[in-house]
């Protein structure tokens, strides 16, 4: 047990680090989709509602376990689908073309 | 050790790189989208993973397992249709409910695996610390993010609400939430210690957000965001799920440098939020124009701007809350397409809180197809200035004052965009009223600056016209 805890605690200390390492300077352009982003990624926490539900064995189980699941996989599916909706939307500028209206008065 | 276990291992170990090299390219706009959809193939692999060990190793019923594919059946469909369907205005709102949810569920899990322990003896140390810190973060973050996002929506109101005595009362249920975790560590398992968490938790979250005025709320999204990091990797600590700890940890991580950064760019410090009290929105869009007001400014009509315009080289466009506010997002669009088929150079000057929140701007305008070589961030926007004809400023208040630059006024040191630099100015407002900071815009009386007091959507689509008429003349 104390074992795996130490291995745990350091790659949570670890994680953290490449956490603040990889996100040291985001540009304001990006601050709302990342925002958006890294909440998906917390979404990992359906893995924990999975986790509970092999384990459920009583009512409260049961009922614990698909409050868990269902909030987790809001958080999941919605995280994802709404910060690609976004980025999509970022464009590199189109091909200009030519018109009529070109020449400066 | 099994050759599941050896396998769960390594899919984890792949998870966690793509994690982070998903979050590497969201820095950049570019490669932002491939970064979301590797981040999500992180996912994929931890959740499917996880699933495959927990079926080889299931001790439940199945009960649980239905009620895992009815919660996801609910969630998923939840999730999705809200992320189809929200309006990119509303985008903080939606995050801070994904905020939310992701906390409940953290604290859910942690609470479901306090329950199957054996009751009469003393949970390991380390089992019951990362179920009462799970508990104690999930919960502030559910309930706080609920209230930011209420704020947000316009559900509750946006201005900071204090009672007396409410600091005394936030002390007194951190104090409970702390001493009851604590005693439920010393103590054999405790239900009704852990409900006393519980509560005291979810309270505390309510009374933390509810002080914060609604134009600080994003950075409290934000940090509630970084929370429910916490809250995921001490639920991985919980169930021994190191999915679980490196993502968590990973949004604890960026979450803190992302809200540090924001406050920044707000020019506010997390402290001063935090506290309270400040951050009421820009009621300027109420109160109505007078005589006075007007005395010493230039005014325009859409006809002298549309020409003025059709006649510029380099023309900036300042876009400020009032344009999100008015949807108008369409017709900015609009109107520089035009102008850009006639030849003029348009660029977008995007201070780092134009919108509701640092970033929405350019969400907004990326909406309305603006490519994102267009939007010039700050540092890129202020040197433009200078060789621009025409700064077109929509809806946008303190970050234009040029009384930044002078110290002892509310705006003092806050970084501003040098429109007072461009050949001339337009300024299309309601009115003369003054932004959040409550000082008058000496940008409005400059001789060069000229006026158009209008709607946004409506002053824009007239500009349109007058513009078109001029062109095809």
């Amino acid at each position: 047990m104390t074992e795996t805890l130490f291995m745990n605690v350091a790659i949570f200390v670890l994680s953290l680090l490449v956490g603040f390492e990889v996100i040291s300077k985001i540009p304001s352009t990006l601050h709302t989709p990342m925002m958006s982003g890294s909440n998906a990624i917390h979404g990992v926490v359906i893995a924990g509602a999975i986790a509970t539900a092999a384990v459920a064995n009583t009512p409260t189980g049961y009922v614990l376990t698909f409050i868990a699941a269902a909030l987790a996989s809001a958080n999941v599916f919605g995280g994802y689908v709404v910060t690609d909706r976004m980025l999509r939307m970022f464009k590199k500028p189109q091909p200009v073309t030519p018109t009529a209206h070109g020449t400066k008065p | 050790m099994t050759l599941v276990q050896i396998s769960t291992g390594v899919i984890f170990l792949i998870a966690a790189i793509l994690f982070v090299v998903g979050l590497h390219q969201m820095r950049t706009p570019a490669s932002a989208r491939r970064g979301n959809l590797i981040s999500a193939a992180g996912m994929v692999a931890s959740v499917g993973a996880t699933l495959v060990y927990s079926i080889i190793s299931s001790r439940g019923g199945t009960f649980g397992w239905i009620a895992l594919v009815l919660g996801i059946a609910l969630g998923a469909s939840f999730g999705i249709i809200r992320a189809r369907r929200v309006k990119m205005t509303a985008i903080p709102q939606l995050v801070s409910v994904f905020n939310a949810v992701g906390g409940g569920a953290a604290a859910a899990i942690a609470i479901a695996d306090f329950l199957t322990r054996t009751a009469t003896v003393r949970l390991p140390l380390s089992s019951s610390i990362p179920i009462i810190l799970d508990v104690i973060i999930g919960s502030v973050s559910l309930s706080g993010s609920l209230i930011a996002a209420g704020k947000l929506q316009g559900i509750l109101p946006g201005k900071p609400i204090q009672f007396p005595g409410s600091r005394v009362v936030n002390i007194l249920v951190v104090i409970v939430a702390l001493g009851a975790g604590v005693l439920a560590i010393l103590v054999p398992r405790s239900t009704l210690l852990l409900l006393i968490v519980l509560v005291a938790a979810l309270l505390f979250g309510v009374l933390m957000v509810l002080p914060i005025g609604g134009a600080d709320a994003p950075v409290v999204v934000s940090l509630l965001n970084a929370l429910t990091g916490l809250a995921v990797a001490m639920a991985g600590f919980v169930i021994d799920n190191q999915a679980m700890v490196i993502a968590g940890a990973l949004v604890g991580s960026a979450g803190t440098i992302l809200t540090l950064q924001m406050a920044k760019a707000m020019n506010r410090s997390v402290g001063s939020i935090m506290l309270g009290g400040f951050g009421t929105w820009d009621a300027g869009a109420t109160s109505v124009t007078t005589d006075a007001d007007t005395a010493n400014v230039r005014q325009v009509t859409a006809d002298d701007v549309g020409i003025q315009l059709a006649y510029a080289q380099h023309v900036i466009v300042v876009p400020g809350y009032g344009l999100a506010a008015a949807q108008a997002q369409h017709e900015v669009a609009e109107l520089a397409k035009l102008l850009t088929d006639h030849g003029v150079d348009v660029k977008y000057a995007i201070h780092p809180v134009a919108g509701r929140m640092p970033g929405h701007m350019n969400v907004l305008l990326a909406e309305a197809n603006v490519p994102y070589t267009q939007m010039l961030q700050l540092e890129d926007a202020n040197p433009a200035f200078d060789a621009c004809d025409v700064a077109l400023v929509i809806g946008a208040n303190d970050v234009t004052n040029p009384a930044a630059r002078r110290a002892g006024n509310p705006v003092s040191g806050m970084p501003i965009l040098d429109v007072d630099h461009a050949k001339s100015i337009v300024v299309i407002k309601r009115s003369m009223s003054p932004g959040y900071a409550s000082i008058p815009n000496e940008l409005f009386t400059n001789p060069r600056t000229g006026m158009l007091f209008d709607d946004a959507k409506k002053g824009l689509s007239d500009i349109t016209a007058a513009v078109k008429e001029y062109a095809t003349a």
